[in-house]
C-alpha cells in the first residue's frame, strides 16, 4: 500500500478560506442559511469552516447540525459489514432555510442523494447546496455535482482520498491511497 | 458490530454485547422517531408478518409502528380469526405465511418455546413476541432501556420484580437482561407465586413489600395474570393488594424515590393503585414509547443479517 500527499495542511488551510470566503458571497450572514455536516466524516469540515467563519470573517450564530444518512442509504443488507449509524443533531428547522451539505469527499454520490432524502425529515429547505473538500471526478453514479469544491482530483477505482484532521486523526493531510 | 443471533427468541440466547447494541442503536431510533417526519426508508425490501396466536394490544401495535416507522411491509394475523381454528399446525399456517415471500416473522404464541421450535423449522428470521410463560424478549430489553435512560446505567442497580412470578414472561426475561447488564435482582410475592427454584437464578425472594421496595432503585410491578391461573393462588384479591399492593401510602414512607414501572396492561387497585401509576415517580409511559425504539433497533439489527440474495 503506497500513498500521496495531495494537500498538506497549509494546502487545506488555503482551500478552507477560500470556501469560507464563496460560502459569504452567496450567504453574506448566514441569518437564512444552516450549515449541514453528513455524518461521520463530513462534520470535521464542517466544524472547521463554522470556526473559520466565525472567528475570522466575524459572522455570529451560525447553525450547524449534523445529519447521519444510515437509515436512508440504499446499500442496506447489500454490503458485507451492517451498517453502523452515528448521531443526528439538528435542533433548528430547515424550512424554508438554504441548506449547505458539507462532506469531506464527493465520489459517487449516493451518500449525498441519501442526504437529500434524510434532510426532508427536517422540514423543505428552500434550497440546498454542496459542499466537499475533495472532489472524484468521473465517478459519480448520480447527477451530483458540488457547488463549492476545495480541489477536483482524478483517481481511478482501486484508489481511495484519505482525509485527515488534527482533532481526529493527529494532522491535516488528504491522501490518495493505493491499495 | 452485528448480532451474534440470527433469531430473536428470548434474552436467554444473546449476550450482553447483543443488548449493548440493541440499546445504541435503540437511541438512534428514539432521535428518529421524535422527528417531525418520524420514519426512515432503511427496511423498504423487507416484508414481516406479524403472527398473534394470543391476545396482545400494545405489544402488536409496538411492533407494528416499528415496522412501519423502517418502511417495511407489513402483514398482520390473528389466530382467532384464521384457518388455525380449522385445526392447522403452526409449521404448515407458518410456511403458507412464508411463501408468500416474508423475511421475517414476530410471533406471539400461548405455547413457551413456541419460537424456538419454529426457528428449527424455517428460515426466516424470528422474533419471540411473547411465548407463554417463557420469555418476552423485547419487553425485557424495553424495561432495562428505561432504566438506563432514567438511570444511566443498568448495571449495579437494585430491581424488584413484584408479583405472579410464576406466570410471567415478564419476569423471566427481565430477570437475564438485568443480569447480564450487571444488575441485582429481587422478587417480591405471594409464595404461592414465586417459582418453586428461582434463587439458583442468582435472584433473592423478599416476601415483605416494604421491605423489597427500601432495597431496591426500581420497582417492576407485574400483573397478576388471571387468565393464566388454573386453582387459587392467594385467597382474594383485596388481601393480595394489602399485601402485595402499591399505594402512595407505601412509596412516601420509603424516605427515597424509586423508579416504579409496569409492563401493561396495568389492573389500576389491584397491583398498583392510580395515584402511584399515575405519579412523576411512574415511567410507565416513557417504557411505551422506548418500546417503539427498541423494537426499531431489533428489527433493524435482524434485518440486516437477512443478505440481499437470499430472497
Amino acid at each position: 500500500m503506497s500513498q500521496k500527499v495531495l494537500l498538506n495542511a497549509t494546502e487545506i488551510n488555503i482551500a478552507l478560506n477560500r470556501l469560507a470566503c464563496q460560502l459569504i458571497e452567496n450567504h453574506h450572514n448566514f441569518s437564512e442559511t444552516v450549515l449541514v455536516g453528513i455524518q461521520p466524516r463530513g462534520v470535521f469540515l464542517a466544524e472547521r469552516l463554522k470556526s473559520l467563519l466565525e472567528t475570522e470573517y466575524k459572522i455570529k450564530d451560525i447553525k450547524l447540525g449534523y445529519l447521519d444518512i444510515t437509515f436512508f442509504r440504499d446499500d442496506f443488507r447489500r454490503s458485507e459489514k451492517p451498517l453502523e449509524a452515528n448521531k443526528t443533531r439538528i435542533d433548528f428547522i430547515v424550512e424554508n432555510k438554504k441548506v449547505v451539505f458539507i462532506d469531506d469527499v464527493l465520489f459517487t454520490g449516493r451518500s449525498i442523494r441519501s442526504a437529500l432524502t434524510a434532510i426532508q425529515s427536517f422540514g423543505r429547505p428552500l434550497e440546498i447546496e454542496l459542499l466537499t473538500l475533495i472532489d472524484r471526478r468521473f465517478s459519480r453514479h448520480l447527477p451530483i455535482q458540488p457547488d463549492y469544491r476545495g480541489r477536483q482530483v482524478d483517481a481511478i477505482n482501486g484508489e481511495k482520498v484519505k482525509v485527515c484532521w488534527k482533532e481526529n486523526d493527529g494532522e491535516d493531510a488528504v491522501y490518495l491511497v493505493k491499495s | 458490530m452485528e448480532l451474534s443471533v440470527k433469531h430473536l427468541l428470548g434474552i436467554k440466547y444473546i449476550t450482553e454485547a447483543d443488548i449493548q447494541l440493541i440499546f445504541e442503536t435503540a437511541d438512534h431510533f428514539k432521535e428518529v422517531i421524535n422527528r417531525p417526519i418520524k420514519k426512515v426508508p432503511s427496511l423498504r425490501d423487507i416484508t414481516i408478518a406479524n403472527l398473534f396466536f394470543e391476545n396482545s394490544t400494545r405489544t402488536k401495535l409496538s411492533f407494528e409502528l416499528a415496522e412501519k416507522r423502517l418502511s417495511a411491509d407489513v402483514i398482520n394475523f390473528a389466530s382467532s380469526s384464521s384457518s388455525v381454528t380449522k385445526g392447522e399446525t403452526l409449521i404448515d399456517t407458518v410456511n403458507n405465511i412464508l411463501s408468500m415471500k416474508v423475511d421475517m416473522v414476530v410471533m406471539r404464541h400461548p405455547n413457551p418455546g413456541a419460537g424456538v421450535f419454529l426457528s428449527k423449522h424455517i428460515n426466516a428470521s424470528i422474533v419471540n413476541a411473547g411465548d407463554g410463560a417463557h420469555e418476552h424478549p423485547t419487553q425485557a430489553l424495553l424495561d432495562c432501556y428505561s432504566i438506563r435512560e432514567k438511570l444511566g446505567d443498568v448495571a449495579g442497580k437494585k430491581i424488584v420484580i413484584v408479583g405472579d412470578i410464576l406466570h410471567s414472561r415478564v419476569a423471566l426475561s427481565n430477570i437475564f437482561a438485568l443480569q447480564k447488564l450487571g444488575a441485582s435482582v429481587k422478587v417480591c410475592g405471594p409464595k404461592t407465586l414465586i417459582p418453586k427454584y428461582i434463587e439458583e437464578f442468582g435472584v433473592g425472594f423478599e416476601p415483605n413489600l416494604k421491605k423489597a421496595l427500601e432495597w431496591c432503585d426500581v420497582a417492576n410491578m407485574l400483573r397478576v395474570q388471571n387468565e393464566r391461573m388454573d386453582i387459587s393462588y392467594f385467597p382474594t384479591t383485596r388481601e393480595y393488594t394489602q399485601q402485595f399492593g402499591l399505594n402512595k401510602k407505601l412509596l412516601d414512607s420509603l424516605g427515597k424515590e424509586i423508579l416504579i414501572m409496569h409492563p401493561g396492561p396495568i389492573n389500576r387497585g389491584v397491583e398498583i393503585t392510580s395515584d402511584v401509576a399515575d405519579s412523576k415517580q411512574s415511567i410507565i409511559l416513557e417504557q411505551v414509547q422506548n418500546g417503539v425504539a427498541v423494537r426499531m433497533a431489533v428489527i433493524y439489527l435482524l434485518a440486516s443479517k437477512i443478505k440481499h440474495d437470499e430472497n
